[in-house]
């Protein structure tokens, strides 16, 4: 069977959520093998391997994390090219899919991002896309080189399949064009402790309706009784309820979680276009005519105020009544 | 130094957008302007030359006949002139084309600095500046929030996964930026009159040496095999709060198997 190579991405040296679902995805296509840009030390094999990579090639080198993007796209083509790989599978966010872009030039291979579920199929790998802010769903299939799809975080659930990988170290010279651009300072932004917004299956967002910054923290703990991430709409992030890296929308994140909790916000397009593809929207809103109750699941018109802590008490009645919750403990 | 800033028109956010009978997207039957996301890029431009760079902005687009409507915007919020790279053997044209034709354009203007938005807003890849970096062989610096030029050096501001980053270059490179820079200025009627007057050329793909076989659907690397409208959401369930609303909420998630 022929190989399909993953991207994989590690955050604070665990991999994340999202390369075990391509890893998942892989093995509809071929035979899963994962690449590491960095240290490939025992957990983070083993946990690769726990969802199914039979390889793991490993790439070292300080300039990897020195330097921005460009040492992870010498790798990729360098892998690319030793293993010949039916595809290459890499999660559809900024730095996958520059490295992904930088790598399709290389190789001569188109490239597909923002794919929401891929099939094997005659001629390649199929793609599915949801595109023009969800009104239409496309599939595209890559014609040349070797298909490049990035895919987007809960296109899938990562499934454990145990494998014990081979590992292969890949020595690779990184060319002085690749450290063009240097990484001088890093401000780690602090833990909340609570998953990552790309990845999550649940997200709690707020928007002006919040009304406050203080307000906004009812946002927060709704999300920790739902064991989500925290998002937010522009206006929430202009108004410095929260930090940037919180936004959803057009030019902020998007996301496609199972469950999407929107508190106080309107609704405007460019919010929508950043989470329509969740799978059941609720909001809470006191205009009954926001936008967003034309894309919601369940919505509830109410004051955020007295709504939030309500439900936040309800969800911890169900909770201990009903044992163990839905949303958690599934990938690790 | 050379400033030349990528910019794409596209269609209106609100506008219904559909494919045409060859899956690309229709553009000839909806309004279109400037995406947003490459005002500030635009914008950027702007600042710069006003905080003393000395520097000739050149707005490049690719597109058709209507594509001139986002180079004159541009040219309303500043720069000196515009390049729209127009041909009819683009259309179809793949990400990988794109990236060809307008490296290929960018070289033939000269250029320091490459300024881009963090994506378009139609396609919504945010491949082509990384490709227009890799073709123009020099560093990319994306998603920046903040960028200042020193000499012949870029810094940008970046909000990567976790961490604010601080990124530095040397030019020439390609910098995408994100609506963390400054607001795109609204320009006034006597700019707007001003932009009208600026030059803007025409360029074919026979002027850039790309031989039409090289461009659009014919050469694109991936192919569209089908589309579908997909069914709108519908609005599900509104329940107006009259002091039971929490729970009937709790009530739909247990139902849902959310919670």
């Amino acid at each position: 069977m022929a190989e399909v190579l993953v991207l994989a991405e590690q955050t604070d040296g665990a991999v994340r959520k999202a390369s075990l679902e391509l890893l998942t995805l892989a093995r509809r296509l071929g035979e899963p093998a994962a690449l590491v840009c960095g240290p490939a030390d025992d957990a983070t094999v083993r946990v690769l391997g726990t969802y199914g990579a039979t390889k793991v090639y490993a790439v070292e080198g300080a300039e990897l994390d020195d330097y921005l993007v460009l040492p992870k796209v010498d790798a990729l083509v360098a892998v690319v090219r030793q293993s010949a790989p039916a595809a290459v599978l890499v999660t559809s966010g900024p730095e996958g899919k520059e490295i992904a872009a930088r790598a399709a030039v290389r190789l001569d291979s188109g490239i597909i991002t923002d794919a929401v579920d891929v099939t094997p199929a005659d001629g390649g790998p199929l793609a599915t896309q949801s595109v023009f802010s969800g009104a239409f769903s496309a599939q595209s299939q890559v014609v040349r080189g070797t298909p490049i799809i990035a895919v987007r975080p809960n296109a899938v659930a990562a499934q454990p399949a145990p494998e014990q990988p081979a590992v292969v170290p890949v020595m690779v010279a990184f060319s002085d064009a690749a450290l063009g651009a240097r990484i001088t300072r890093r401000t780690a932004r602090t833990s909340s402790g609570r998953p990552d917004l790309a990845d999550a299956r649940v997200v709690v967002a707020g928007g002006r309706g919040m009304g406050s910054a203080e307000a906004f923290q009812l946002v927060e703990r709704l999300a920790d009784a739902l064991g989500g991430a925290v998002g937010a709409s522009r206006a929430a992030t202009d108004l410095e309820w929260c930090g940037r890296g919180y936004q959803i929308g057009q030019t902020g994140q998007t996301v496609a979680p199972t469950l999407y909790i929107a508190n106080g916000i309107s609704g405007a397009i460019q919010h929508r276009a950043g989470m329509q593809g969740s799978r059941v929207i609720v909001a809470v809103n006191k205009d009954p005519k926001a936008p967003i109750f034309s894309v919601s699941d369940f919505g509830l018109v109410g004051d955020v105020h007295t709504v939030l802590p309500a439900l936040i008490e309800e969800i911890g009645k169900r909770k201990s009544g009903a044992g163990t919750p839905a949303g958690s403990g599934e990938a690790p | 130094m050379k400033i030349v800033v990528l910019v794409k028109h596209v269609p209106e956010a609100t506008a219904a957008w559909g494919y045409a009978e060859d899956f690309t997207l229709d553009r000839a039957n909806v309004e279109g302007r400037l995406s947003e996301l490459d005002e500030y890029a635009v914008e950027q431009a702007t600042v710069l030359a006003e905080k003393g760079l000395p520097a000739t902005i050149t707005y490049l687009t690719m597109g058709p006949a209507k594509a001139v409507d986002g180079l004159r915007k541009a040219l309303a919020m500043g720069g000196d002139d515009a390049v729209h790279v127009q041909d009819s053997s683009l259309h179809g044209s793949d990400a990988l084309t794109t990236s060809l034709v307008l490296a290929k354009a960018i070289e033939r203007i000269g250029f320091d600095l490459v300024l881009c938005g963090m994506a378009s807003t139609d396609a919504d890849m945010s491949v082509v500046p990384a490709m227009v970096a890799e073709r123009l062989g020099v560093p990319q610096l994306t998603f920046a929030a903040n960028l200042t030029v020193a000499g012949s050096a870029v810094t940008v501001l970046r909000e990567a996964d976790g961490e604010t980053q601080t990124v530095v270059a040397t030019l020439p490179a390609v910098v995408s930026v994100t609506d963390q820079t400054s607001e795109a200025r609204y320009p006034s009627f006597k700019a707007i009159m001003a932009g009208k007057r600026k030059p803007v050329a025409t360029w074919s793909l026979a002027d850039l040496g790309v031989a039409p076989g090289a461009a659009g659907a014919g050469a694109a690397a991936t192919a569209v095999r089908g589309a579908a409208r997909r069914p709108a959401r519908q609005a599900g369930t509104v329940v107006v709060d009259k002091g039971e609303g929490a729970a009937a909420l709790a009530d739909f998630l247990v139902a849902q198997k959310l919670l």
